[in-house]
Formats: C-alpha cells, structure tokens, sequence
C-alpha cells in the first residue's frame, strides 16, 4: 500500500462525505457571489441604492406587484417604501458580512494561536498571567460586550482617523470580536501545546540549540493546524450570526448600506403583509451559517484521528 | 474541599477587582471623550461641560477610578457642588442622567423579567436536551440517533432573531393562537404571563437544546466506554441502574458545568430575544442604552453581567467537584 499523507488522508475522508462536498460547493458560490457582488448586480442592472418610486404605491409605499414587487427586472422584489432592489441589497449585505466576520475569524485565530502556544510551552508565570487574562476576556457576556462598546469605541476609531459611518463600524466589530474571541481557541491551543511541547521532536530540536521562536512556529504549530482549521471553521459562522445579530438590533451596520440583520429588521414593519421580506434574507442567511456548521461537522469527523480510515 | 473553595473564593475576588478596572477602563479610559457620549444627538459644548463636571469626568483618572470602586462598596454622591447633589447608595453602579435614576435601581426593575425568562427557557431546554441525548446515545447510529444530531445541528445554526420572527409571524399573526407579546407579572395575571412568555422560552430552547442535545449524547456514549461502566455490567447490575447511577452521574458533570455558565448568561441579559419580544428587561435595557448612549448605564449593565458570570464560575467549580466522585481536589 502506498503511504499517503495526512492531508491526502482527510481530503479523501471529506470527498467521500457527500454533506461536506455540497456544503463546500455552496460556500464557494456564496463567497463568489460575495466577491463579485457589485459586478453581478451591475450586469443585471440592479443596484442597492436605486430607489424606484414608480414600483411602490404613492400611498404608503406598499410594492405594487405582488410578493414584495417581485418581477423580471427585480427578482427578489423591492424594498417598502423606497422601492431598493432586494437583490442587490443581498449582494451587497453579504460582502459586507462576509468581510467583517472572514477577517474577525482571520484576527481571532491569529492572537488565539499565538497566545496559546507561548501560554502553553512557557508555563509558569507567564502562563497564569495570560490565564488569568482569558478568565477575564471570558467573564464578559460575549454579544453583550460587543453591544454595549459599539457606541463608546466607535466614536473614538473615528477619532482615531477611521472615515465615520461604516468603515469604522465595520472596523470596530472586527476587532472587538476577534479581542473577545481569542481566548476560546488561546484555551484549545494551549492544551494542545502542553503535551506537544514534552515530545521526543521538540526535545530534540531544543536539544540542537533550535531557538525559541523556531520550537514555537516551525516545530509545534504545524502539529496545530487539525483543531485550529475546525475552530476556525465553526467560528466564522458564529460571526456571521453575530454580525446579522447587530445589525438587527440597530448597532451594526448603518443605512443605506444592509446586511442579513439589519434586512430582517426591516421586514419586521411589513412582514404580515409582505412575507418574503423575511424569509428571502432569512433564509438565505440561514443556508449559509448551515453550511457552514455542517463543513466544520465533517472536517472534525475526518480529522479525528479515531475515525475509520 | 475547604482549602480548594477559599483558594477559589480569592481567585474570585481577585478578578471582580480586575473586571471593575477592565469595564472602566473599557469605557471610560480608552482615548476619546466619555462626556461627549453622555447626550448623543442633543450635544452642545455647554451641556457636554456640565456633564463632564457632573460625572466627574474632569477628574484625574486614578480619582475617577477610585471613586467608581467607592461606590460600589460606600455609595458616593454626583455633582456635590450643586444645589441638588444626586445619592447614589451602594452598591453603586453608576447614575443614568438620560433617566434620571440610579443604574443599579434599573437593572433590579428590569431583572425579574430576565430571571423569568432565563428560567423558564432553562428548564424547557435541560429536560428536552437530557431526554433526547439519553435517547440519541441508546440508540447509537440508528436513526433516532441521526435525525436528533440533523435536528440539533440545524437548530444550532438558526439565529435566533429568526426563529423569533418567524414565530411571531405563524403562531402570533398567522394562527392567531396567542396575542401579541407583552409582559405582565406571573403574580398579576398568570395566563398573559404564559401567554407572552411561551415564545420567548421556545426560541431561547431552540437554540440551547441543538447544544446540550449533541453534549449529552456525547457525554453518555463516552462514559458507556469507560471500565466502571463495564465493571457495573460484569457485577450483573440491572442495564437501567448501570445506565441511570453509573454512566449518567459521572457523563453528566460537564453538562452542570456548561449549563451554569450558560444560566448565568442568560441571567445577565438575553439580549436578542427580549429586543424580539418586547420584553423590558437587562437585555432590553443594554440594547436601549447602547443606542441612546448612556455611558453609565451600559458600564452598570456590562459590570452586573459580567460579576454574575464570575459568581456562576465559581458555583460550578464547587459543584462539579462535589458531583463527580472521580475528581479529587487537592
């Protein structure tokens, strides 16, 4: 038999799981819409900000065709009152979340790596200060904390020279997320470091004179990357609930640009009468968060080196 | 056991001091202007004065701090220098100038609909989880087994917003089986309570239950492994004894351990689902605050919520050690 390696192993387990292959598919053409977004939007010839007076009624701005103003031109329909393509907003609310909440998780594995591999090998008292700072971090109620400094540290990353309005909203929750979240992964990886770091090749390498750096990044995190890649991938996810969550509640992201929060905040005026309002972004954000889940699911199943091979 | 709870106490007490250092310095130290916050759309530079003044924010740092500490434990007096100086008695959290009332005052009128809330949703989730999980892990890779984990994985990655509206769209708009949410006391009109209230527990479960559904069912599979298990089943005790007394008491500690936590959270404020339902309590009133930006009440909130989280830790230790038989303290 031929020795494969163990990325060759996991990418065989997961292309013979036929949940995380769809999942992965749909990821792919959702980050592609994502990126493309204003390209897709402009060659259907729809835009976000277009407001259309002439598709809502003069009284009380109700869309007038039916389902929310669904029609050739407006796939999804049109926005209450203001008559903006549904579509497009999607299009471009799912860049805007698939920003925030890709570079949140980027920043959040990134400081959650680095800390826990130094808590974990230096031990002693560095370790307790920076546990002792995790059980801090941790003390507070996560979507609480980013609530309540969206105002206070918003205003001041304006006054730091950020451009106000959404660079700095959009700024601010992808560091708050990624400061508060950190610690969950920094825990992981440090337990992982404890017993890596009493192995024969890290001995070995001390034992060569290898300096602390290498030991840290060149010997032990590539053993990392099995719990750190699943984390991962069931953060971003979290995020983009999060994101959606905010948003909803009116801290987020601010008109005239929409996300899948701020959208459902909208329909929440109008959906008895008009439903899609709701379920058009709800579910599109539901299927994305599932896929999401269900990826992680898997490559945790293929990681685990119990599983069957 | 008492050498592990006091050490555990002083750890306690050690890091409420850092948090109450940490929300100040959150909040009122970063660089900016914490006066400029106090009034929002209605500024101009002589009220952003006043409240400056007010809040003592003209004060060096090092005296603002020690007076915020002061007044948790002492109370402390805002504004002594004017004709009508305002008490805040402690524990003193902090005065809301956009209501005019003490922060701590707020978050108690708030808190009975939190403890409801949290509560209910917490026992409706517990008991369904521990259920199905129980259920899930006997029947190991059968397909009860598969469809509660296709259950618990989809309701975990519904955000909860959604699962409210929609809801509030069938069951309230649609079916009209229950009137629109708003919140009574129980001891006022017990059936409007349940009325309001069984939405809000609903989706709060929702989202618990996908959590603790998968943990349970891993944690039992788990300790069925486990040679005390065997040993049980080898000494011919009766499969509902080695199930119940055995394998449940030690596979179910971690679930104690993340429930506490997850209680405490709530307790602090379910944010997301009292915005849904209207309902007026910390997590509403955290909402409202960010985004009529009152400086004092969100600090009050955050600290409130964040000493319940470091209280429930402590709990679940004691608790943990005294459940599992196997965990030895030393």
């Amino acid at each position: 038999m031929v020795g494969r390696s163990l990325r060759e192993i996991i990418w065989a387990r997961l292309r013979r799981d036929r949940v995380a292959m769809i999942c992965l598919v749909i990821l792919i053409a959702y980050y592609t819409i994502g990126i493309l977004g204003p390209v897709v939007a402009s060659l259907a010839g729809i835009s976000p900000y277009t407001l259309h007076p002439d598709l809502i009624s003069d009284m009380g701005g109700k869309p007038i065709a039916a389902y929310g103003g669904i029609s050739p031109a407006h796939p999804l329909g049109v926005e209450w009152g203001t008559g903006r393509d549904i579509a497009a907003q999607l299009l471009f609310g799912l860049r805007i979340s698939l920003v925030i909440s890709t570079a949140a998780t980027f920043l959040t594995v990134v400081l959650g790596v680095v800390i826990g591999i130094v808590a974990g090998y230096s031990r002693g008292l560095t370790d307790n200060l920076l546990g002792r700072l995790m059980d801090l971090i941790l003390a507070f109620p996560f979507l609480l904390i980013v609530l309540s400094l969206s105002g206070v540290l918003t205003q001041r990353l304006t006054e730091l020279g950020v451009p106000e309005g959404n660079a700095s909203r959009i700024l601010y929750l992808v560091l708050v997320m990624s400061f508060f979240g950190w610690p969950y992964l920094a825990r992981i990886v440090r337990g992982q470091v404890l017993s890596l770091r009493e192995r024969e090749f890290v001995e070995a390498s001390v034992a060569m004179g290898a300096g602390r750096r290498r030991i840290l990044f060149t010997e032990i995190l590539p053993n990392l990357w099995a719990p750190i890649l699943v984390y991962a991938t069931l953060t971003l996810p979290n995020y983009i609930g999060l994101e959606a969550a905010l948003s909803f509640l009116g801290v987020g992201v601010l008109p005239p640009d929409v996300t899948f929060g701020s959208m459902l905040a909208n329909s929440v005026t109008y959906f008895n009468v008009v439903p899609t309002y709701l379920f058009i972004p709800g579910t599109a954000l539901v299927i994305l968060v599932v896929s999401f889940n269900l990826l992680g699911d898997s490559l945790r199943d293929a990681l685990d080196p119990k599983g069957v091979h | 056991m008492v050498a592990y709870t006091v050490r555990r106490l002083i750890l306690m007490v050690a890091l409420l001091f850092a948090l109450t250092a940490a929300v100040f310095f959150l909040f009122t130290l970063l660089p900016g202007d914490p006066a400029r916050l106090t009034c929002a759309k209605a500024c101009s530079p002589a009220i952003i004065e006043a409240n400056r003044h007010r809040l003592g924010y003209d004060q060096p740092v090092l005296v603002q701090y020690g007076q915020f500490l002061g007044g948790i434990f002492f109370g402390r007096t805002f504004s002594s220098d004017s004709p009508q100086p305002i008490v805040c008695n402690a524990p003193c959290l902090g005065y809301s100038y956009t209501r005019h009332q003490q922060v701590l005052t707020l978050i108690l009128n708030a808190a009975p609909v939190t403890f409801w809330l949290a509560v209910g949703a917490f026992l409706v989730w517990i008991s369904i989880s521990i259920v199905l999980g129980i259920f899930a892990a006997l029947n190991h890779g059968h397909w009860p087994d598969r469809l509660v984990m296709g259950i618990s994985l989809v309701g975990y990655s519904m955000p909860s917003f959604f699962i409210g509206l929609i809801l509030i769209f069938f069951v309230v708009l649609r079916w009209n089986w229950l009137p629109f949410p708003s919140y009574v006391s129980p001891f006022d009109n017990p059936l409007r309570f349940l009325q309001t209230m069984i939405l809000p527990w609903i989706v709060l479960a929702f989202l618990n239950t996908a959590f603790y559904m998968r943990l349970t069912r891993n944690q039992v599979l788990e300790t069925f492994h486990e040679d005390y298990v065997r040993t049980a089943r080898a000494k011919g005790l009766p499969e509902r004894t080695v199930v119940v007394k055995h394998a449940l008491r030690a596979g179910l500690t971690p679930l104690v351990t993340a429930a506490g936590m997850d209680l405490a959270a709530l307790l602090g404020g379910a944010v997301i689902t009292e915005s849904i339902f209207s309902l007026p309590g910390i997590g509403s009133l955290a909402v409202n605050s960010v985004l009529q930006s009152d400086l004092p009440l969100i600090t009050g909130i955050t600290l409130f919520s964040s000493t319940l989280i470091i209280f429930a830790n402590l709990v679940v230790d004691l608790l943990y050690a005294f459940l599992d038989p196997r965990v030895t303290i030393a």
